[in-house]
């Protein structure tokens, strides 16, 4: 095989433009699943744009305002920061979830997110925290929340030449917080059969104000059930309103039927995993 | 398209390589620099065995470009040892028979070092934990997280 074009260039407007000139050019960051892909499937890119030599791809900012992380950040770096586990802990969690340690050495966020996999781990997470992806290409910066990145398995709404520089993630309020499990058939390195994420915000009486509920594996792309999150708003995720909650989840999944879960059992699981970290989510929030 | 030259510190020394585009650091490491203690298991980030450390994080080389290594620094298995003297960690796969083949043994090495920096006195299931992306089919692991625990106990200073 020829050698393939290898390109790291040190601004994002660099990187777009290697990236709107040529359709056969993918961007680098991890890489866990572009050169697993290439090796196996042998999807050989044109050029490889590495991103990891451009300053804002690589930066973890956190001040009062929230977390802005470069989309080339490894799962590694985000999950060891102390302040980004205090905040987000279920979004840290999430995160230490992804592949071996070695992976998370080198996996991303935004590779997670841009890959597609309906079963992503940090993709639920991400949405239930309100996180933002902010988006370069040919046509400047835009900013689209992370729920409208994934179209279907493999597909995003990025454009040709789009890729994402970084995440912005909203400071928690004062009585706030998150969690995230998935359902595995093994106790680690595994696929998710359902992942649940749950963002919850209370009042200083512990009654619940805001609530997202994000369902990951059991359909195309993960899902944000706002039925489940009403479910919980105005109550002290009392027994009735985790059961509420969880019927909305077995409702809005429209899983599939593959070897690691039948659509029944993801149905069913999605309710317990919503019940289980609605309730995980809220004690973290009573607690700050 | 021309090889692409590497500039790049492996164990503390400066090297120079060429490589192609879409080559790995693993096939770099092995067939252009003769480093050959970094093992070749799956090539596809499942198995551990070729684990190494980038700029101190933990990585498989598989999952590497070569052209990726340009300034950066590079530990393999080959730095591990201290001089002639076996580093602890080796002492104490030996002393426990944690290996067979031996494969997946540098990249055990290599990441047990990457474990013990972070967290100097890790409990039996944070070390399986953050081991298991590191497969091995001779031994089995209860040898191997004995000689971990007992690797890090020696360089805590509490057993020989």
């Amino acid at each position: 095989m020829e050698s393939v074009r290898y390109e790291a260039p040190n601004d994002v407007e660099a990187a777009v433009r290697l990236l709107a000139a040529d359709a056969g050019a993918k961007v680098l960051s991890g890489g866990t699943d572009l050169i697993v892909q290439m090796r196996i499937m042998n999807r050989v890119p044109t050029v490889f744009v590495d991103v990891k030599r451009i300053p804002r791809l690589s930066a973890l900012a956190l001040d009062a305002k929230g977390l802005r992380a470069g989309a080339a950040v490894p799962a590694a770096r985000i999950y060891e920061n102390e302040a980004i586990r205090q905040l987000w802990p279920g979004l840290a969690e999430a995160t230490d979830l992804i592949g071996s340690s070695q992976i998370q050495g080198r996996a991303t966020w935004a590779g997670n997110l841009c890959n597609a996999s309906p079963a992503a781990d940090s993709v639920p997470a991400l949405i239930a925290c309100g996180a933002t992806a902010v988006v370069a290409g040919p046509k400047g910066e835009r900013r689209v929340p992370v729920e409208q990145i994934n179209t279907g398995p493999g597909k995003t709404s990025l454009a040709p030449g789009e890729f994402i520089v970084e995440f912005e993630i909203p400071a928690p309020a004062p009585h706030a917080s998150d969690a995230y499990q998935r359902l595995i058939p093994r106790s680690e390195m595994d696929i998710a059969v359902v992942g649940v994420g749950v963002a919850l915000t209370l009042d200083a009486g512990g009654v619940v104000t805001a609530a997202r509920v994000v369902l990951g594996a059991v359909a195309p792309t993960a899902i944000l059930v706002p039925e489940a999150a009403a479910a919980l708003v105005g109550t002290k995720c009392e027994e009735a309103a985790l059961e509420r909650a969880g019927q909305a989840a077995t409702a809005a999944a429209k899983p599939i039927d593959d070897r690691r879960g039948t659509v029944a059992y993801r149905k069913k699981i999605s309710a317990v995993l919503t019940k289980r970290v609605a309730k995980q989510a809220y004690e973290r929030a009573k607690a700050r | 398209m021309a090889k692409i030259q590497v500039q790049t510190t492996i164990n503390g020394e400066q090297l120079d390589f060429l490589c192609d585009g879409q080559q790995s650091l693993l096939s770099a490491l092995r067939d252009e620099l003769g480093l050959t203690g970094t093992k070749e298991g799956c090539s596809t980030g499942d198995c551990g065995a070729c684990s190494i450390t980038l700029d101190g994080q933990l990585v498989p080389a598989c999952l590497v470009l070569a052209a990726e290594a340009e300034g950066r620094e590079i530990g393999t298995v080959e730095g591990v040892a201290q001089g002639s003297g076996l580093h602890p960690i080796q002492r104490k796969f030996l002393e426990h028979a944690a290996l067979q083949c031996g494969v997946c043994t540098p990249g055990l090495i290599v990441a047990t070092r990457a474990l013990l920096l972070k967290n100097p006195n890790p409990t039996e299931a944070e070390a399986r934990y953050y081991l298991a992306g590191n497969l091995c089919r001779c031994t089995g692991y209860d040898k191997i997280i004995k000689a971990v625990l007992d690797a890090a106990a020696s360089m805590r200073g509490e057993s020989a």
